[in-house]
């Protein structure tokens, strides 16, 4: 959420992309009518609409997550992207380049040094061992082999699995496969990865592992991934922005919050209901305008009076550049004037807590129990951009609507 | 081409979508066979006509006259494969019995143990020796040399053909039915043009024996080939294999255990056409067969008949472990 100083770089741009299966699809997709569901368009025309009228763009070094149950047309769209499936209508750029232009030739260079993928069952071949399944990439680049082993040892490495080389698909748990499925797409260096429901077939607490794992690799190699899943939660975990598809169609692009927060229609409501929302809500969306702030060079008598218009119990105290100073209490206040001070910066001792704009909620809740001080919230530049009352906090792990126009 | 997922769209697959379609297909066949029965009717509509294979209006006139003109046509292309054929399998022939016994002995008995078991190779050392002092040693040879070719030139024909049916769903609906009668037609039927093409001899055994024992080749590549798990092709395909590289890398290696039964198969048919084949002058083992047929000997029939069932013994124990013993045991 946070602005990027440059725009970010559009790296796949997919542009009212179809795609129906059957004996004759052009035809299908003239005779579709736009209020017609997928289940009339299989009894009028017997074809299958697999993707209807997709459109996303995606940001270079962005983590993409396409979210569906199963039918809902995201195994093909992610396979179009890489031509596995021919799109039958519509755009599908990458780097500005038209996908369904390219000739066989300039596809397999595509698929050969920019787009990589993973698959959901590992997809490894069984007659090779690790290390020759992890340079299949580079092998049919025609890379020799001592260079080929060499840069796939150094993949097997980065995931974990060094001392395996020599050893077989079969021989290794079903977490490692898909170790080596990853370090075979890492292999040729790609610009892009299709993480086709790459940790669904592991037991839950192996996909945690691997999912985390996942993110930390990421974050050295900066990849733009496309990572398809029918799981919320690892969608809302691995996701920089999430698409919902229902039916061949996107219902909702955004943020994870933005998709919890602001459910686009019923379908995507019923499916973040049961999410804990503390988890991806994050403070930007609870806080609210600092009830009262004052400079440094103020005195108490002002402390006071703001804080008794306000009805609040204390006061954020800022600088000439409106960064966070520290926090007065009205009885503070009443002290320091007592003493005769004139100066604000002269009693300030307590401090807020501070906390970032896109900390979850989650992590906030903790912290705020251990102080019994204000939480203030502060941007980059230390600046004061709003508080947390504790109210706040607590209603919005509950769940309630409580952001009102603090929002950017 | 298997290249992108499109849906298969061979002939069949979009008779198969249009019903109407494929009704009319249905009534075309068919009046096609009313038709050619009609026209090669001797009789001009008659039932029960007489079988009369000289008459012009016979179909048997008719097949007899397509293959004089291609014998007479094709003449140097026949000479051409009956050299080869003739050439490989003298030499084998040849070569085998110019072998001092015990170095066959060896020779097949190192592949038994090493592909099998070490009872499979003392058994095999068994069978052989046993062949050998029965007195068929050279009968025995001249017969290996005859499967060895023709199961050579079948695997050179029918693996490749099983690729290309397992690639395009066009080609396999072309290959299928041909196979289909060339396993069902019986094998005295085209021992006959075999024979006009090649003339009498051991030639035209080995081709009678490849048209009967090419089909599991065939069909067993291509099964293994479509078998193979459909997202280790798309893996192949997303790492930018071309088309040879997607099918030695990826389809031929986990299609090999079918392939291999496929050959153990072809090579069985070719022993069982050993007999047939001596009745058009091949030699071997067949020959005493048909020798001891014509002379109603029991005993000399049996213990030819012995020799060939050993050897198929022998044969199918080798091969049958040939796709299983590979490394990196098949997961799925």
């Amino acid at each position: 959420m946070s602005e990027a100083e440059e725009k970010p770089r559009v790296k796949i741009s997919c542009q009212n992309v179809w795609k129906i299966f059957g004996t004759d699809p052009q035809n299908a997709l003239n005779l579709i009518k736009e209020d017609m569901t997928k289940d009339e368009v299989l009894e009028q025309t017997g074809h299958v609409i697999a993707v209807r009228d997709v459109s996303f763009d995606v940001n270079e070094g962005e983590v993409f997550v396409i979210m569906g149950l199963s039918g809902s047309g995201k195994s093909t769209i992610v396979r179009c992207l890489n031509r596995l499936i021919e799109p039958t209508k519509g755009q599908i750029l990458i780097d500005g380049a038209d996908l369904a232009a390219m000739n066989e030739k300039e596809l397999r260079m595509a698929r050969r040094h920019k787009i990589s993928m993973v698959f959901q069952h590992f997809a490894l071949l069984p007659h090779r061992s690790i290390i020759d399944n992890v340079a299949y990439g580079l092998e049919v680049q025609g890379i020799d082999k001592a260079q080929r082993r060499k840069r796939a040892s150094e993949v097997i490495n980065m995931v974990g699995l060094k001392g395996w080389e020599n050893s077989y698909p079969h021989e290794l748990s079903g977490g490692m496969q898909q170790r080596v499925g990853l370090a075979r797409a890492l292999s040729v260096d790609p610009e892009i990865l299709l993480m086709d429901e790459a940790f669904s077939a592991l037991d839950p607490l192996i996909r945690r592992q691997m999912q985390d794992e996942f993110l930390s690799l990421i974050s050295e190699v900066r990849k733009t991934i496309i990572f398809i899943t029918h799981d919320l939660g690892e969608a809302l975990k691995m996701g920089e922005r999430i698409a919902i598809m229902k039916d061949g169609k996107i219902v909702q692009i955004g943020s994870p919050e933005e998709i919890v927060v602001e459910p686009a229609d019923e379908y995507v409501t019923e499916f973040v209901r049961d999410v804990p929302r503390s988890k991806v809500v994050s403070v930007r969306n609870i806080m609210k305008e600092p009830a009262v702030t004052l400079y440094s060079w103020q005195g108490p008598k002002v402390a006071l009076y703001e804080m008794r218009q306000n009805n609040a119990q204390y006061a954020f105290i800022l600088d000439p550049g409106r960064r966070l100073r520290g926090v007065i209490t009205a009885d503070e206040a009443r002290q320091a004037m007592k003493e005769g001070v004139i100066r604000l910066s002269k009693v300030v001792k307590g401090n807020a807590l501070q906390i970032g704009p896109d900390q979850p909620i989650e992590e906030v809740i903790p912290l705020a129990a251990a102080t019994d001080n204000p939480v203030a919230v502060i941007d980059a530049d230390e600046r004061l951009i709003g508080e947390v009352p504790r109210t706040e906090l607590l209603l919005g792990m509950a769940g309630e609507e409580t952001n009102n126009g603090t929002k950017q | 081409m298997a290249r992108n997922s499109k849906p298969p769209n061979g002939f069949v697959q979009r008779l198969n979508r249009r019903p109407a379609l494929r009704w009319l297909f249905w009534l075309g066949v068919v009046s096609i066979i009313l038709l050619l029965g009609w026209l090669f009717n001797s009789y001009r509509g008659d039932f029960y006509p007489p079988l009369d294979a000289d008459s012009p209006w016979s179909l048997a006139f008719w097949v007899g006259e397509v293959v004089d003109w291609l014998v007479f046509q094709l003449d140097p292309l026949f000479d051409a494969i009956k050299w080869f054929t003739q050439t490989v399998l003298n030499g084998l022939e040849e070569f085998l019995l110019w072998l001092p016994w015990w170095s066959v002995l060896v020779l097949i008995m190192l592949p038994a143990w090493r592909l099998a078991s070490i009872r499979v190779a003392i058994f095999t050392g068994a069978a052989i020796y046993f062949i050998g002092m029965l007195g068929l040693w050279e009968l025995c040879m001249a017969t290996l040399a005859l499967i060895a070719t023709a199961v050579l030139i079948s695997v050179a024909l029918g693996v490749p053909t099983g690729i290309l049916s397992a690639h395009s769903d066009r080609i396999d609906n072309i290959v299928r039915p041909v196979l289909d009668v060339m396993q069902t037609m019986p094998a005295f039927v085209y021992l006959i043009p075999a024979l006009m093409f090649f003339g009498i001899g051991t030639v035209p055994g080995v081709m009678a024996t490849v048209i009967f024992a090419v089909p599991p080749a065939v069909r067993l590549t291509n099964l293994g080939i479509r078998q193979v798990p459909k997202d280790l092709v798309e893996a192949a395909h997303t790492f930018g294999s071309t088309d040879l590289q997607l099918l030695f890398k990826v389809q031929l290696p986990l299609a090999l255990p079918s392939i291999m039964a496929g050959i153990n198969q072809t090579i069985m048919l070719s022993l069982s056409m050993v007999v047939l084949a001596a009745m058009i002058a091949a030699g071997g083992l067949g020959r005493e067969v048909i020798m001891a047929l014509g002379q109603v000997d029991v005993g000399r029939g049996f213990v030819a008949g012995v020799a060939i069932v050993l050897v198929a013994m022998i044969l199918d124990r080798v091969t049958q472990t040939l796709g299983r013993k590979k490394r990196g045991a098949r997961t799925f």
